[in-house]
């Protein structure tokens, strides 16, 4: 809901917007081979909104981080060509450009919700008197309804992007730089910062730059699409529906959600009868705070029943309690009350609670993929991580290296055998942790927000992946607030709130 | 209450200038480390007493917080009074262990001492918000702002460890490292995290960089300040209060005939 | 402006590993870096301190063995100054760690700071004396053992340890150089390498040594 900010008229006229023109312009990391960014001409005018898209490698992040004037001096890369904002280069116009990033977490800066906004403006040395009234209008203006002193850290991922979004908007830049800002958000954050920019847009009229894979929420904001090229250059530069229907297969296959052009849907060809696994009644989940014996309750009354080869879907508002449903399932947190048990399937001799499982007795019976794939990463090569799980199972040389190898190879990730996870793209970094979890062949698997921030290829191949380890048989619990994945995917979609699973299709659409 | 920014009362105490705090324990904490008496450590503690029933914290979190010296203090009072150096009659003896008169007394003065430091460097502080500190530093002391407002930046990134740290427990546990293994998986299930959680905030703080470069942060250019630091004549008179307190131990000490110069 | 526009050249489009001018003024990654670092030891020395006085109850069989828990105060410094390389980095971030220690609540109240400073300086010198170009082993181990003598002369001069007898003192002194070499100076230089590796110190030379490797690059 858009509404329009009781601000005087002429207001916006304070705010000049910027013209951007690079001439051949290019940019090499240091450390690095190759140049991030080559050959790049273009020209924006000012008001003008643009969004820019591309294959990853392409160097849309550079070129963003150095409209702002933040990739650094000598010491961190070589510059050839120009790139100008107004005519002055970018390093010397800080202040007219302002970058809202992708993670949440990484730009707080203050603890308090004021001083974080006031922030830039001391920075440009505006004077007192006039640095709180800025502040608290960009706060209205990102519609951050909040008290001064609010703490930053109790902020959920859409707010705190808009309080980035607010303590750049607080120094009244002429261009607006947003790099992929809804990533990492769940979809009434991605709906928040999009009407917050669209109104700050209104108001002061900045040129806009934004990157991000989502295209469906953006293509109405902007006039204009660039499409940059790994090789260098521009591949495609012009009006949004134009772009987009011209080269829409070409992005897609890049990764770009073209709205167009959505994701297929994988076929299945369910097991029957599929036996039951994991019981839960009555459960009852929270976690326990540090100091108290206690578990705080964030979710009651759950009763689920996860039978093989059937994919079950958890889905609710934020801070229902899907985390940590996902993590009680899987055996890391203790049921606050209720009973959760395993099948005799399942357990295989041992006690039929998953929280009393031994580490390597949970290896072969449920797998857990996290929300952060890093903090998975236990080795410092790919195939050393993959090897972890087969070892503490005690298995021979030769098998761990068969196993590992397989999955190496059915998870595309042959190339990346020896590089170090964290240097894994994030699509990438996805598959290996799919990876490791698969290589003790668990019976049942629990993903929490297994598409979160994944482009469209990622996305496609993950969802083929899961379709085909459901074929054979295994379970699947996925949290998620993705209404694709659920669509695609979910035999069984559980709520969280309601009494009773909803029964869905068996996959196709 | 968060480990490092505790909610603070406002009181007097918390209206005070961070940066007169920081000199009163600086001036108190130096005149007793100049010396082991019990004396000059009883006197400091006997005016300091005084002076923390105004501090503004909870009884509770009084004692939670200064818990660390509470232990502390008796246990160097025992190691010292059995190992510490000898004078004196001979009181008992038993192996290395000789206690005498003047270790005894050592003792005694080192368990003071532990306190009377101890004490008011963790009130004043556990009553001041790390902002209005690192303002206080860079408005009144004129520390340079970059490093100040950089430091108080990674101050509040580290706010995510505790819940990072048990993301990354139960993520061992659920890759089969999470228990067993003897004292070679004790040490890994600790070291394993903690790297982790190194590469993650290195990461996090690379981010933070530009993102606070964005904002206009890093130059030398002057910037202005949106809350400012102001030194009132409260702080001045808990200064005096300051150099009052260290001057009264040395002094009685000198007097009781106890003062033992360190560096003499 | 921006003060480091200094060094910008136009150069061609080569990809040669030409030397860059040294540059010692510290960017904004590298005090928030530091910081971080900073805060994190912070947090690490902090509960070292709660552990010390048990476990130097224990080792207090024989006094002044306790040295050997000196160095769990004196890695981030060293820790630091490998990571950012600039003059004042095992100072600064040293300091930072001992403040925040002292911030959350240590027995030995304001005097950490001044021993954070002395035992940063300590890992600083050594630093300088390299003419902070030579970041190898020997020279994490040596700045650690210089920390190590830092700590161990304060200790022994200035608080409960110089009310012991001498032949003490000396073992307490000797066991602080050990530990810092060992805890401060070897286990910094395998974090850094450690790190570097994962791609973490992509801005910093520490990162850059040697990694031309084919990884994603991000851009």
């Amino acid at each position: 809901m858009l509404d329009t900010p009781p601000f005087p008229a002429g207001h916006g006229a304070q705010i000049r917007a910027v013209q951007i023109r690079a001439r051949d312009w290019g940019w090499r990391h240091a450390g690095r081979h190759n140049q991030a960014v080559s050959g790049l001409d273009l020209q924006v005018t000012p008001g003008e909104r643009v969004l820019l898209l591309g294959a990853s490698g392409a160097g849309k992040s550079t070129l963003m981080h150095a409209l702002a004037g933040v990739l650094g001096d000598a010491e961190d890369g070589d510059e050839t060509g120009s790139l100008l904002i107004d005519g002055r280069r970018a390093a010397e116009a800080r202040g007219r450009v302002g970058l809202v990033l992708q993670d949440p977490d990484s730009q707080v800066v203050l603890a308090r919700v004021g001083d974080d906004v006031a922030f830039g403006c001391e920075n440009l040395a505006v004077p007192r008197a006039e640095i709180w009234p800025r502040v608290r209008q960009a706060l209205t203006e990102v519609g951050l309804d909040l008290p001064l002193d609010h703490p930053t850290s109790s902020l959920s991922g859409g707010q705190k992007q808009r309080l980035a979004l607010a303590g750049v908007l607080a120094m009244r830049p002429g261009l607006l730089l947003l790099d992929e800002p809804t990533a990492n958000l769940d979809p009434t954050g991605v709906i928040e910062v999009r009407d917050a920019v669209v109104r700050s847009l209104d108001h002061s009229g900045a040129t806009f730059v934004v990157i991000e894979h989502r295209v469906e929420v953006w293509q109405d904001v902007v006039d204009r699409v660039i499409v940059l090229d790994p090789a260098g250059g521009v591949l495609a530069d012009g009006p949004t529906r134009e772009i987009l229907s011209g080269q829409g297969e070409r992005l897609a296959q890049a990764g770009v959600w073209v709205p167009a052009l959505p994701p297929r849907f994988p076929t299945r060809s369910p097991i029957t009868p599929a036996q039951t696994l994991l019981r839960a009644e009555g459960l009852a989940v929270g976690r326990v705070p540090f100091g108290r014996r206690a578990a705080s309750v964030v979710a009651a009354g759950i009763t689920l029943n996860l039978r093989a080869g059937t994919a079950t879907v958890v889905t609710g508002p934020n801070g229902a309690g899907k985390s940590t449903l996902a993590l009680t399932l899987a055996g890391l947190l203790k049921p606050a009350g209720g009973t959760l048990q395993a099948s005799d399937t399942l357990a295989a001799g041992i006690v039929s609670e998953p929280h009393r499982w031994r580490s390597q007795q949970l290896l072969t019976r449920i797998g857990t993929v996290f929300q952060d794939p890093e903090h998975q990463f236990l080795a410092a090569t790919v195939r050393a991580d993959l090897q972890i799980g087969p070892r503490a199972l005690g298995l021979s040389q030769a098998e761990q290296t068969s196993r590992v190898d397989e999955l190496l190879h059915r998870l595309r990730l042959d190339h990346l055998a020896d590089a170090n996870p964290f240097t894994l793209s994030g699509g990438e970094k996805r598959r290996m942790s799919v990876a490791t979890v698969l290589a003790t062949r668990p019976r049942l698997l629990v993903l929490d927000e297994p598409t979160f921030g994944q482009d469209s290829r990622t996305w496609q191949e993950l969802v083929t992946l899961l379709a085909e380890l459901l074929d054979e048989g295994i379970a699947l619990v996925a949290v998620t607030h993705d209404a694709q994945f659920v669509n695609a995917l979910a035999d069984e979609e559980y709520r969280l709130g309601m009494p009773d699973p909803i029964r869905l299709g068996t996959g196709a659409p | 209450m968060s480990l490092l920014t505790p909610t603070i009362r406002p009181s007097v105490v918390a209206r005070l200038n961070p940066v007169a705090k920081l000199a009163v324990a600086l001036i108190v904490s130096c005149a007793l480390l100049l010396s082991i008496d019990w004396v000059s450590a009883g006197v400091a503690l006997l005016l300091e007493a005084g002076l923390l029933l105004w501090c503004g914290l909870s009884a509770r979190q009084f004692w939670l917080r200064t818990a660390p010296v509470w232990i502390a203090a008796p246990m160097a009072m025992i190691t010292t009074v059995l190992y510490g150096e000898d004078s004196g009659a001979l009181l008992w003896q038993f192996g290395f262990i000789s206690v005498t008169e003047g270790s005894a007394q050592l003792g005694l003065a080192i368990g003071l001492r532990v306190l009377a430091i101890g004490l008011p460097g963790i009130v004043l502080l556990a009553t001041t918000d790390p902002t209005d500190l690192a303002d206080g530093l860079a408005q009144v002391l004129r520390l340079p702002a970059r490093f100040v407002l950089g430091g108080l930046a990674g101050l509040r990134l580290v706010g995510m460890f505790i819940e990072d740290w048990h993301s990354l427990t139960l993520a061992r546990r659920a890759r089969g490292v999470g228990d067993g293994g003897g004292l070679r998986g004790a040490a890994r299930r600790f070291f394993g995290p903690a790297f982790s959680l190194l590469v993650i905030s290195v990461r996090r703080g690379s981010k933070l960089a530009t993102a606070m470069e964005a904002r206009g942060f890093g130059s030398d250019e002057p910037r202005t300040w949106a809350r400012p630091s102001r030194v009132r004549a409260a702080d001045a008179v808990l200064v005096g209060i300051g150099f009052a307190i260290a001057g009264i131990a040395i002094g009685v000490a000198v007097w009781a005939g106890t003062w033992s110069f360190i560096l003499a | 402006m921006h003060a480091t526009t200094s060094s910008l050249r136009q150069s061609t489009r080569q990809t040669s590993r030409a030397k860059k001018p040294r540059n010692f003024r510290w960017r904004v990654v590298d005090i928030v870096v530091a910081s971080v670092i900073g805060v994190a030891s912070g947090v690490i020395f902090w509960a070292w301190g709660l552990a010390w006085s048990p476990l130097s109850a224990i080792l207090a069989f024989t006094p002044g063995l306790e040295g050997l828990l000196a160095g769990g105060w004196l890695f981030a410094g060293v820790l630091g100054g490998l990571i950012i390389r600039k003059p004042g980095a095992a100072v600064y971030t040293e300091v930072v760690a001992a403040v925040v220690s002292m911030l959350i609540g240590t027995q030995w109240g304001f005097s950490t700071l001044i021993w954070g400073v002395v035992e940063g300086l300590g890992a600083e010198i050594i630093l300088a004396l390299f003419l902070y170009s030579n970041w190898r082993l020997g020279v994490a181990l040596l700045a650690g053992a210089g920390a190590g003598v830092a700590v161990g002369l304060l200790d022994t001069t200035f608080t409960s340890y110089a009310a012991l007898d001498f032949g003490y003192r000396v073992v307490y002194f000797v066991s602080a150089v050990v530990s810092g070499t060992v805890l401060a100076g070897l286990l910094s230089w395998l974090a850094v390498r450690g790190l570097a590796r994962t791609g973490a110190l992509s801005r910093f030379a520490a990162g850059r040594e040697g990694s031309r490797a084919p990884s994603a690059a991000i851009s």
